[in-house]
């Protein structure tokens, strides 16, 4: 306990970081990767190799290789300068999109053709029917999964402090440095991820539940 | 399959561009004396460290590898160099055991006290400050040098004199450290111009490119980042703590911890401690200060 009450200020520090990194870029790359899941089932050959690309380069690469890139690499281009911490979003939303994009499609997949076409009957446009009938069907199945891939998100963030990005995985550095317990220290950091990880795990049940698609 | 090529050849590009970060190599990151006469048919009584060398017939000593002059591992040739990496040498010797015989493993200062405990290491010489908390947990020898913390600055930078011009200005040092956690607590600077990282070297590199203004740790380490780019790095040379390094042991071995320091002991008084000090740190041009040892 007294890991734990000595050092509070770094710990509630730590975890307030973790969670900002964590509710930015999960907003942004489930955005980012439902609209690369549409690109890749556009009819426009184009897009769709622009989808395959993307997330064929990003979900090969190591996150960690990611966040060097745009840390290190990066401001040598001299485009847009970003702060640590947004680089770490950036790094963290391209890296996730990828995996919300696969996971999208294989949504998108489940929805049987034949609505596809009847929305076409009807007259609707690409936008429209991904938009009103696919979408809303394809999202409803893949919870579970995308609640995987947004947990994997929140344990991903503890890259950030490696770069500059003082978050619950720098919490760490700084106990060892005190010399404090270190068992204990961690078994604290893998409580807290516990805490935060709960309220994603009832939000899948409660959509789950409240989603369910009748077939 | 042209798209797999394609990705492939972007993955590339990426990790090109990753690497381009440093132009150059500095030729001299170490230096190192003469071998050190090794001593033979050493008996040391009731040491389980040492009980547990002489089973493996060589040693395992914890250094690091980033920090030139003090410990530097060159990445060509993978050989280690520097001040604590000399230290290390001796003391090996004075066991009985010559550098052939040593196998240097690099432990980051956040692993180091678990590496002692867990024995993964029999001694450490790396910049490791001898304080009451980890005294808990390992024991020290020495000190065998005595550093204090101070600020490293571009060489054309004359805005930061000493630790007091911090505002404003972006320091950077590694995550979690005590260096960087003095600046915290004592507000240098305001938190969002706090820059932390794994390592000093890319503390440095980002000093050299203008994103971070000031560097700060021991000054021993910066010292040997200066020495690497005398054109273009400054070390500020005010002191604002005293850190004196300890080789560190495991914990409640003093028979190996009385021979380790004798072993400096002697080195300091026969003058093997300056020669050591002037073919590595002193090199940077900064004076040596002999350091008393603390005995217990």
């Amino acid at each position: 306990m007294g890991v734990l009450t000595n050092n509070l200020t770094l710990f509630r520090d730590g975890f307030a970081t973790t969670l900002q990194l964590f509710l930015y870029s999960a907003v942004l790359s489930l955005l980012l990767g439902t609209f690369l899941a549409m690109l890749r089932v556009s009819p426009v050959p184009v897009f769709r190799a622009i989808g395959t690309t993307y997330v064929t380069v990003v979900r090969n690469s190591p996150l960690t290789l990611v966040f060097g890139f745009f840390v290190f690499a990066y401001p040598y281009l001299e485009i847009i300068k970003f702060d640590f911490f947004t680089s770490a979003i950036v790094a963290l939303t391209l890296y996730t999109s990828a995996f919300i994009c696969e996971v999208v499609r294989s949504g998108i997949n489940t929805v049987p053709v034949g609505q596809a076409e009847a929305s076409r009957a009807l007259g609707l446009t690409f936008p429209q029917m991904l938009g009103s009938v696919v979408l809303p069907q394809a999202l409803r199945s893949v919870v579970p999964p995308l609640v995987s891939t947004l947990i994997a998100l929140l344990k991903n963030t503890t890259i950030a402090a490696g770069f500059s990005v003082s978050e619950a995985g720098a919490i760490r550095d700084s106990l060892s440095e005190q010399g404090a317990n270190m068992l204990l220290g961690l078994t604290w950091i893998a409580f807290g991820f516990v805490v935060l990880v709960i309220p994603l795990t009832l939000l899948q049940r409660v959509l789950e539940k409240r989603w369910s698609v009748a077939r | 399959m042209r798209v797999r090529t394609l990705a492939a050849l972007l993955l590339a590009g990426g990790l090109a561009l990753t690497a381009c970060g440093k132009e150059g190599t500095p030729g001299d990151t170490g230096g190192s004396t003469a071998a050190f006469e090794v001593a033979k048919d050493v008996k040391i009584e009731g040491s389980p460290t040492f009980d547990k060398i002489k089973a493996r017939g060589a040693l395992v000593v914890g250094v690091k590898e980033d920090q030139p002059f003090l410990g530097y591992k060159d990445p060509t040739t993978g050989q280690y160099s520097g001040f604590d990496i000399e230290i290390a040498k001796l003391v090996a010797a004075k066991l009985g055991y010559p550098a052939d015989k040593i196998q240097f493993r690099t432990i980051q200062s956040a692993a180091r006290e678990q590496a002692l405990i867990n024995g993964d290491v029999d001694y450490y010489v790396g910049t490791y400050t001898i304080n009451a908390a980890r005294k808990e947990k390992v024991s020290f020898a020495g000190p065998y040098l005595v550093a204090g913390q101070d600020l490293l600055v571009k060489k054309a930078d004359s805005a930061i004199t000493s630790k007091d011009t911090l505002k404003g200005k972006k320091v950077c040092s590694v995550t979690g450290s005590t260096p960087i956690k003095r600046i915290k607590d004592e507000k240098l600077t305001e938190p969002e111009n706090i820059v932390e990282f794994q390592g000093y070297s890319q503390c440095v590199t980002k000093l050299l490119d203008g994103e971070v203004d000031a560097v700060t740790t021991d000054d021993a380490i910066l010292k040997g980042y200066a020495a690497q780019e005398p054109e273009k790095l400054k070390v500020v040379g005010k002191l604002f703590s005293t850190e004196p390094y300890g080789i560190g042991l495991a914990k409640d071995d003093k028979v190996l911890r009385d021979k380790v320091n004798d072993t400096l002991q002697a080195a300091l008084d026969d003058g093997t401690w300056l020669k050591i000090y002037d073919s590595t740190l002193g090199k940077s041009g900064a004076k040596s200060e002999k350091p008393a040892l603390e005995r217990y």
